[in-house]
């Protein structure tokens, strides 16, 4: 079995599965359980300054997008920080670090933007012995009204004070943790990275209204007749996230930092994915708010089962293998080309790719007698469409040209890499040579 | 106390809790969420197999689609639109045969999209709303009869109903319904179902029932051509086909026996004998030897006389009366039939013709059922053709102003389904007829 041992930042964790800072992580008693499940670490749920603590709505506060069956794809929440005293949160990460030496454990921080109130609080995070703090300034609701999470995170000016502030009152690593409500996630990154942050970590949730209740005709979840937009989270988001750390990884001015990959991981494969694009690890909290704690099991062993069948020893061998293959449109190959192709014996009938291209792409699907659908290569783009709509797996293939072989399409022969960058209808390509 | 072990036929072998249970639903009614789950499986196929596998053309993947998306009334809708008898056929209908068999999800791991259960739920979901969705058009003043008040009856009085024109719906019998109130397994048709649904079907307005009317005793072709702007036949097959053996005044018609069964409004009184046998391989046949056994008779047989595979009761049908405790014996025919016993002679076919082999078996019978089939009763005069009233694509018959469909007219299966697909077309055809389009 693969060794899973994670090394992020110097402090190493038994694997890479971190629960994110969200309410899975508000306790003594919820972290202990995770922990006793198996995750290699923690994020605490953010804390605030000393003094009364945050109130959170008691009426619902999360909402939901369903797949068939009730699976949970999304989920948008509009809790707060923690709502419990600094102190006593304080005391609980003491404790529970002291008892669980070889786990991550991390403590999220929001205080507001001045350099006296995370002066104040990080000496005090210091003395719990946890191993990092993660700068929370991604939270879109609540909070970012009063000056504080998203609200910091879309300022990249912001976003580098504080992390220097961090870095001066505080000795072990720190982890910006960044909003994806902003336009180019690498702008915030680079800031992260200037104020000297040791990692990024993303993305938080995303704005988000998940539906609207239509007999109140309000959004949900519901307050006494009114909703706000909340924080976007689960399966759904992970498309989203993973070009945010894709870009982050291969941008030329923050390569190399650590990336802490959080945004819909459910699966092993998940983290896989979002290891391959160059995080150093992955935060859970919606499969985890979704399945409970001991989903993390099949992620250890999967992963795991994975390594072994690629012959990877440690995470560090497939951390950002993938980067290097993302890249710009571009620069992507124009002699490229693929056909598709339906295998008759696979196919049912339903007929799905048939309509889908000749209603609304190339009209290169034939439906013959009998219902049996074929491809006319004189016609296909290869959009990839029916592979997509179609209900059976492998049924439709894409199938490379070869080098030199008639496109019937363009009546051209594929010929070696060419982009668009020097392209005859670019109007701005540059000689070829 | 009588079991199923008394000899004779005796009523009472079941205590009234057990007959209760026998008797409910073959399939339990979907939840709303048994319903979006089962319906999310629908792929929405282009030019849907199952579609083009109704007799009645229902677009399916629409009315799942609406089903998924939480409107099972615009499901209803749309299945009601093709079959007016939507909610019965949802009941009765071998879907195993007919949209279920054709589903690409069929084909795809063995399961289909169980399309006949979530017509159901969309149909009892508007059903129970009280709500009738269709209203008549401006009146014609054209008068139309309905000789029938069976499945193709019904739908054709209704689409006729809905064009404007006044439709007398005429039936030999008591109630109106046909084989959906006479026919029909009880556990395929609970609590009262087909005479809820030619109620509800009634709403439409325009339509007056005389029940008690029989063609041939109490009405006369020339005189409902007479009294009408044109006359639809829908009389069905009122004779049961003979086994033409020794003792047959032994046997009864199971038709009979499922209508008893139907019309009984206490299980404990209907008897039922100890050791039932069926002869036949329809869903007659299953109908009857089935509700035997569920009845508390100990050994019931279907015997039929040619193989497994060439029976008319679907597999589905089948393993249902295995399930149940029926014995199917195949390639096995009738020669005799005394007090008590039942003599079956073996069969093989030889050059395509099916013939005894010589070899019989003797089995305890206190009751013969005989399921071979029905014939027609009412010819009216009309042409014929293969016992059957000879009608063209739309239902007409050889006389001008005179249509007819369902079991009675050739053309389709004998099945609701197709009965109601009949009625409804003819409908179309006499609405442009008598209305010179």
């Amino acid at each position: 079995m693969a060794d899973l041992t994670t090394n992020f930042l110097g402090i190493t964790s038994p694997n890479p599965f971190w629960l994110a800072s969200a309410p899975p992580t508000d306790k003594e008693y919820n972290v202990r359980r995770a922990y006793e499940a198996g995750w290699g670490g923690v994020v605490w749920k953010t804390l605030g300054s000393e003094g009364p603590p945050v109130v959170n709505v008691s009426g619902p506060r999360y909402g939901a997008i369903w797949g068939a069956d009730r699976r949970l794809l999304g989920l948008n929440n509009i809790e707060l920080i923690t709502d419990r005293p600094l102190q006593t949160n304080l005391e609980e990460i003491t404790r529970v670090k002291k008892d669980y030496p070889d786990r991550a454990l991390i403590v999220s921080l929001m205080v507001p933007c001045d350099e006296e109130s995370w002066k104040a609080i990080l000496p005090m995070v210091e003395e719990t012995g946890a191993d990092g703090i993660e700068l929370n300034f991604g939270c879109p609701h609540g909070m970012a009204e009063r000056g504080m999470g998203a609200a910091v995170g879309q300022v990249p000016e912001y976003i580098q004070m504080v992390t220097e502030w961090c870095k001066k009152y505080y000795s072990k690593p720190v982890i910006v943790k960044l909003t994806p409500n902003i336009t180019d996630i690498r702008n915030p990154a680079r800031a992260a990275k200037a104020g000297g942050a040791d990692a990024v970590s993303l993305i938080n949730t995303i704005n988000s209204i998940t539906s609207v209740d239509l007999d109140l005709m309000a959004p949900q979840p519901t307050i006494g007749g009114k909703g706000t937009h909340g924080g976007y989270c689960g399966p759904a988001v992970k498309p989203i996230a993973m070009n945010m750390v894709a870009e982050i990884a291969r941008d030329p001015q923050t390569a190399g930092l650590p990336i802490s990959g959080i945004g819909g991981v459910t699966t092993w494969r998940d983290a896989a994915e979002f290891m391959a694009l160059g995080a150093g690890n992955v935060q859970v909290c919606t499969a985890a708010m979704t399945y409970g704690f001991k989903v993390v099991q099949e992620m250890i062993s999967g992963l795991s089962e994975w390594m072994d069948d690629k012959g990877y020893t440690s995470t560090a061998d497939f951390i950002g293998m993938a980067t290097p293959n993302v890249t710009d449109w571009q620069y992507l190959d124009l002699n490229y080309v693929t056909k598709a192709k339906i295998d008759p014996d696979a196919c049912i009938k339903c007929g799905r790719c048939y309509i889908a291209c000749e209603d609304t792409s190339h009209q290169a699907i034939l439906m013959k007698e009998g219902r049996v659908f074929e491809v006319d290569d004189s016609e296909c783009v290869a959009c990839n469409l029916c592979v997509d709509v179609c209900p059976v797996e492998d049924c439709i293939t894409m199938v490379e040209l070869p080098k030199g072989e008639l496109d019937e399409r363009t009546g051209r022969k594929r010929g070696d890499y060419a982009n668009w960058t020097t392209h005859p209808n670019n109007p701005s390509a540059q000689a070829a040579e | 106390m009588t079991t199923p072990m008394t000899p004779g036929i005796q009523s009472g072998r079941l205590s009234a809790d057990a007959l209760s249970r026998n008797f409910e639903d073959l399939h339990a009614p979907l939840d709303a969420h048994e319903a979006r789950v089962a319906a999310d499986r629908c792929y929405f196929c282009h030019d849907a197999p199952c579609m083009t596998a109704c007799p009645t053309s229902i677009d399916i993947p629409l009315f799942i689609r609406q089903i998924q998306t939480g409107t099972p009334e615009a499901a209803a809708k749309t299945i009601l639109s093709q079959n007016i008898l939507g909610g019965m056929c949802a009941r009765v209908c071998p879907t195993e045969t007919l949209c279920e068999e054709a589903c690409v999800r069929e084909e795809a791991e063995g399961k289909p999209v169980i399309i006949g259960q979530l017509q159901r739920y969309a149909t009892d979901t508007l059903m129970a709303k009280g709500v009738h969705p269709f209203t008549r058009a401006a009146p014609t003043g054209k008068s139309i009869a309905v000789v029938g008040a069976g499945p193709a009856g019904l739908s054709c009085a209704h689409r006729l109903a809905m064009k404007g024109h006044d439709v007398t719906l005429y039936d030999g019998r008591a109630k109106a319904g046909g084989l959906n109130e006479y026919g029909i397994a009880s556990y395929k048709s609970t609590n009262d179902f087909a005479a809820r649904e030619v109620a509800w079907l009634l709403e439409i307005g325009g339509i007056t029932v005389e029940t008690g009317k029989m063609l041939g005793r109490d009405l006369t072709l020339d005189g409902l051509k007479a009294d009408h702007d044109a006359v639809f036949l829908a009389v069905g097959l009122g004779g049961v086909n003979a086994l033409r053996i020794e003792g047959e005044d032994h046997a009864t018609a199971a038709v009979d026996f499922i209508e008893d069964l139907r019309q009984s409004t206490d299980l404990t009184t209907l008897p039922v004998g100890r050791n039932v046998v069926v002869i036949g391989g329809g869903m007659t046949a299953v109908d009857a030897a089935v509700q035997s056994k569920l009845l508390g008779a100990d050994t019931v047989t279907i015997a039929y006389r040619r193989s497994r595979a060439e029976m008319a009761a679907s597999p589905f049908e089948q393993d249902l009366a295995a399930a149940k405790g029926v014995r199917l014996m195949f390639n096995v025919m009738p020669t005799a039939i005394a007090d008590g016993a039942i003599t079956l002679e073996y069969t093989a076919t030889k050059d395509g013709k099916l013939s005894g082999s010589g070899e019989t078996v003797t089995l305890p019978a206190d009751q013969v059922f005989k399921a071979i089939g029905q014939t027609l009763t009412t010819d009216a005069g009309l042409k014929l053709e293969g016992g059957k009233i000879a009608v063209d694509a739309t239902g007409r018959t050889s006389l001008a102003g005179v249509w007819a469909g369902g079991d009675c007219a050739t053309g389709g299966e004998d099945l609701t389904v197709t009965a109601v697909a009949e009625g409804r077309d003819a409908a179309e055809d006499i609405h442009a007829a008598v209305m010179g389009a």
